[in-house]
C-alpha cells in the first residue's frame, strides 16, 4: 500500500505542470515546402534558451521551456498550435507567419498573451495605443520598403526622379505590405514604379521576368518568400539584370535564397534587421554550453546563417523583455500580461547588445505605450557568391518617417474603428 | 514590325517552352493511368524523391545521415567523395526502381480491384510517406543541382532575332533543353507503348485487369514496370526543375502545374500530354502578356485551370482521351 501510494505521488509530480519555468512556445516550421527557412530560425530560438538555462541558471533564476509546435508554415496549423500550447502557461508568441499572426490577433487580444511579430505580420499593430497586445519591433515592412529606396537615393545621388523601380511579389497579403507605402514613396521622390505579382509558389515566373527585359527598370525590389526568391534571382541571372541592382527584403535575403543559383548570385542585396555570421562573442557561448554539450537544437548545422541568427535575436528580444518584466513587477515567475509590460519598457542599447555578446547584432531601439514598433532601422546586405557569405554593406538606415507614421496611424486607426478600440496611451 | 507583336511572339515562343516542362510532370500521371487507371497523387513528390536522390549521390551524401548521429552520437554527414552525373542519374533511374517495386509488394497488389477512390487514397498515403522519407534520407536544406545542363539567355537566338527585328528574343537554354528531352522521351514512349512486347502488355492491363490476367501477363511485372517508368519520368522532371529552382521541398508542387495539362490533353494519351502541355504554357503566358496587366497580373494560375475547364465544356475526356462509351 505504502508502495502503491508512493508511487502515485511520484506520478502526480511528474505528471503536473512544473511550477517554477518560464514557458515560451516556438511555432516552428520544420516541415513542408518552407521548411529549409524554418529550421534555421527555430533552431537559434532553441538554441537562444538552451544558452540562457546553462549559463545564467534561466532568466532571474527561473529555467525557461521552449514548447515547440509545428505549423508547417500553414495558418490553420499555427491556430491550432496556439490554441493547444496556450494553457500551458505561455508568455509570448512569435508565429513566423504573416497569415498565422493576423489570425491570432484578435485571439491574443482576447488571452491578454502578447504577440510578437519581428519583421512581419500586421504592420499598424506598431501603434501600441491600438494594439495592446501586438508588437512588431524592430522593423516592419513598410519600414523596409521605405529602407530600400533611401538606400537606392543615397547610391543615384539623392534624385531618382524618373527613374524605373519594380516590385515582385509574392501574390498575398504578405506580398502585398509594401504597396501602399512604395506608392507614396512614389509621389514623394517622383520614381516610377511598376508592380508584377508572383503566383504561390513562385516556382514559374517567366512572364515577370520578361516585362523587367522589355521593361529595363532601374532597380528590382522583391517581397519573396521559399521557392520563389530562388527562382527570381535565377531569372534576374538569366535575363541578366544587374544584381548589385536587385534588392529584396529580409525574408529574401538568406543563405537558402542565393546559394542554389551559384556564381550568378554574386552582388545580390537584401536588407536584415540581425547581422550575419558567427563572428559575435556570443557564439563562444553558444559552444561552450550548447553545441560542445550536445545540446543544439536540430541538426545543429544552422549556426551563423542568417536565419538561425534571426532566431536567436528574436530569443534574444524575448529573454530581455522577460528581464524587463521581473524587473518591473519584482517577481521572477511572471505572467503574460507582466510580460507585455515589459516588452512594452524594452530598450536595446548599444551597450546592452555588447553585454550580450551580440555587439552590433541589430538596430538600437527602444518601445514604449504608443510606440510598439521599434525605430524601424535595417542594414543592407550584399552577397559574395565567392566567398559564400553576405557581407553588411551599411549601417543600419531608418525609414522616412513622414511617410510611414501618417500610413500607421491611417490603417491602425481604422482597425480601432472596425473593432470598437478604446486608444490607450493618452 | 510593332513592338507589341515582337513582345508577344517572345511570350509566345516562352510558352511553349514552359508549355513543355509542365507536360514533362503530365507525363508520369498519364503513364500510370494509363496502365492501372490510378490517378497517381505522388508524382510532383516522386520528381522531389528523384532529384533529392540524385543530389543526394552526386554529394556523396550519407543517407539518414541526421537519424543515424542522432541515434549514435556520431558526426557523419559525407562519404568524401562526388559521383559523377551521369553515373548518378544511373543509381537514381536504381533507386526509383526499387521504389516502384517497394511501391507494387507494399501497397498496390494489396489493392488489385478495389475501387478507383480507394487506389487514390492510397497515391495520397504514398505521397506524404515519400516526402517524410526524402526529409530523413536527404535532410530539408536547398540543393544546388547542376547535372552540367546550360542555363540562361541563348545567345544564338537572340542575335539572330536581333538581326531579323531588332529586338532579341529571350529563350532560356534550359528550356530548349527540356523541349528536346521531351521529345525524346514522348517518341521513346509511344513507340514502347506501341511495338514493344511489354508495350502492348501495359495496354492489355490498362483495357481489362482480369483478361490480362487470364492470358498469361504479370500485373506485378507490368505495375513494376509502369512505375519505374513513371519514376524515371519524374526524374527527369525532378532535375528539369530542380536545375530551375534548386532542389526543395516546395518542388513536389509542380504537380499542381500539370492538372490542367491533364484535363486538357486527356489522362490517356502521352502526345496529349505534351499538346496539352504546349496549350496551357502558350494561354497561360499569352493572357497574362495581353489581360495581365489589365487586372493585377498573376493570372497564370487560375487562368490555366480556367482554359483546361473549357475545354473540358466541349471535351469532356480531354484533347486526346479516350471517350468512354458504356454499352448497356
Amino acid at each position: 500500500m505504502k508502495r502503491l501510494a508512493a508511487l502515485t505521488v511520484a506520478a502526480v509530480m511528474a505528471a503536473a505542470p512544473a511550477m517554477a519555468e518560464l514557458v515560451f512556445p516556438s511555432l516552428s516550421y520544420r516541415t513542408g515546402p518552407y521548411a529549409a527557412n524554418g529550421i534555421p530560425f527555430a533552431d537559434g530560438y532553441a538554441d537562444y534558451f538552451t544558452l540562457v538555462n546553462e549559463r545564467d541558471g534561466g532568466i532571474g533564476g527561473i529555467k525557461t521551456r521552449i514548447v515547440e509546435c509545428e505549423t508547417g508554415y500553414n495558418t490553420e496549423k499555427g491556430v491550432e498550435c496556439y490554441e493547444s500550447t496556450k494553457g500551458e502557461g505561455a508568455l509570448i508568441y512569435q508565429p513566423l507567419s504573416t497569415g498565422i499572426t493576423y489570425q491570432l490577433i484578435p485571439k491574443v487580444t482576447a488571452d491578454g498573451i502578447p504577440l510578437h511579430s519581428m519583421g512581419y505580420g500586421r504592420t499598424s499593430a506598431s501603434n501600441g495605443k491600438v494594439f495592446k497586445w501586438v508588437f512588431n519591433y524592430p522593423t516592419n515592412y513598410w519600414n523596409g520598403a521605405s529602407i530600400m529606396i533611401k538606400y537606392i537615393l543615397g547610391q543615384e545621388g539623392g534624385d531618382i526622379k524618373g527613374k524605373k523601380i519594380a516590385l515582385v511579389y509574392h501574390n498575398s497579403a504578405y506580398g502585398k505590405e509594401p504597396i501602399r507605402t512604395l506608392q507614396e514613396l512614389s509621389k514623394k521622390h517622383g520614381f516610377e514604379l511598376s508592380l508584377l505579382p508572383v503566383d504561390h509558389p513562385g516556382q514559374e515566373q517567366k512572364s515577370q521576368w520578361l516585362q523587367i527585359r522589355r521593361e529595363k527598370p532601374d532597380y528590382v525590389l522583391m517581397w519573396g518568400w521559399g521557392v520563389m526568391n530562388q527562382v527570381a534571382i535565377q531569372e534576374a541571372a538569366n535575363i541578366r539584370f544587374p544584381m548589385d541592382k536587385f534588392i529584396g527584403i529580409w525574408w529574401s535575403g538568406s543563405e537558402n535564397d542565393v546559394l542554389p543559383v551559384g556564381a550568378k548570385a554574386d552582388g545580390y542585396k537584401a536588407l536584415n534587421m540581425n547581422l550575419p555570421g558567427s563572428d559575435f562573442p556570443i557564439y563562444a557561448d553558444l559552444k561552450k554550453y550548447v553545441f560542445d554539450k550536445g545540446m543544439a537544437a536540430g541538426a545543429g548545422d544552422q549556426a551563423g546563417t542568417v536565419l538561425y541568427n534571426r532566431g536567436l535575436y528574436a530569443a534574444m528580444l524575448a529573454v530581455e523583455a522577460a528581464k524587463k518584466a521581473q524587473e518591473i513587477h519584482g517577481v521572477a515567475q511572471i505572467t503574460p500580461a507582466m510580460m507585455r509590460d515589459g516588452m512594452e519598457a524594452l530598450d536595446i542599447t548599444a551597450a546592452k547588445m555588447d553585454a550580450l555578446g551580440v555587439p552590433n547584432f541589430g538596430p538600437e531601439f527602444s518601445v514604449s505605450c504608443a510606440d510598439h514598433g521599434g525605430g524601424g532601422q535595417a542594414v543592407v546586405q550584399q552577397w559574395d557568391a565567392k566567398a559564400g557569405k553576405w557581407n553588411v554593406i551599411s549601417d543600419f538606415i531608418t525609414p522616412d518617417k513622414s511617410v510611414i507614421d501618417p500610413l500607421i496611424e491611417e490603417d491602425s486607426m481604422a482597425y480601432a474603428k472596425e473593432n470598437n478600440i478604446q486608444l490607450r496611451c493618452n | 514590325m510593332p513592338d507589341q507583336l515582337l513582345y508577344a511572339m517572345e511570350v509566345t515562343l516562352n510558352g511553349l517552352m514552359a508549355g513543355v516542362l509542365y507536360a514533362l510532370v503530365a507525363l508520369g500521371f498519364v503513364l500510370i493511368f494509363k496502365a492501372s487507371g490510378i490517378f497517381n497523387y505522388a508524382q510532383g513528390v516522386m520528381a522531389l524523391f528523384a532529384a533529392l536522390t540524385l543530389v543526394g549521390i552526386m554529394e556523396g551524401q550519407v543517407p539518414f545521415a541526421n537519424l543515424i548521429n542522432a541515434i549514435f552520437g556520431t558526426e557523419i554527414h559525407t562519404f568524401g567523395w562526388q559521383v559523377p552525373a551521369v553515373l548518378a542519374i544511373v543509381l537514381t533511374l536504381l533507386v526509383m526502381i526499387l521504389l516502384a517495386w517497394c511501391v507494387q509488394k507494399f501497397v498496390m497488389r494489396h489493392l488489385v480491384n478495389q475501387e478507383p477512390i480507394i487506389l487514390f487514397m492510397a497515391t495520397i498515403g504514398l505521397a506524404y510517406f515519400l516526402e517524410g522519407l526524402g526529409d530523413l534520407m536527404w535532410g530539408s536544406d536547398i540543393k544546388k543541382l547542376d547535372v552540367g545542363l546550360p542555363q540562361g539567355l541563348n545567345a544564338t537566338i537572340d542575335d539572330l532575332t536581333y538581326g531579323w527585328f531588332g529586338y532579341g528574343f529571350f529563350i532560356d537554354n534550359l528550356d530548349i533543353i527540356a523541349t528536346v528531352v521531351a521529345a525524346v522521351l514522348v517518341i521513346g514512349l509511344t513507340v514502347f507503348s506501341q511495338y514493344s512486347k511489354q508495350g502492348r502488355a501495359l495496354r492489355a492491363v490498362a483495357d481489362d485487369h482480369q483478361a490480362a490476367l487470364s492470358v498469361g501477363i504479370s500485373l506485378n511485372y507490368i505495375w513494376v514496370l509502369v512505375w519505374s517508368i513513371a519514376g524515371f519520368v519524374a526524374l527527369v522532371a525532378g532535375i528539369m526543375w530542380g536545375t530551375k529552382s534548386g532542389v526543395q521541398f516546395s518542388l513536389s508542387l509542380i504537380a499542381l502545374k500539370a492538372l490542367p495539362v491533364l484535363m486538357l490533353g486527356g489522362f490517356t494519351s502521352i502526345p496529349g500530354a505534351i499538346v496539352g502541355g504546349l496549350i496551357i504554357g502558350v494561354g497561360e503566358k499569352l493572357f497574362e502578356f495581353l489581360i495581365g496587366p489589365m487586372v493585377g497580373g498573376a493570372t497564370e494560375n487560375w487562368f490555366a485551370y480556367v482554359l483546361a475547364l473549357l475545354f473540358l465544356v466541349f471535351r469532356p475526356q480531354g484533347l486526346f482521351g479516350e471517350k468512354i462509351i458504356e454499352r448497356v
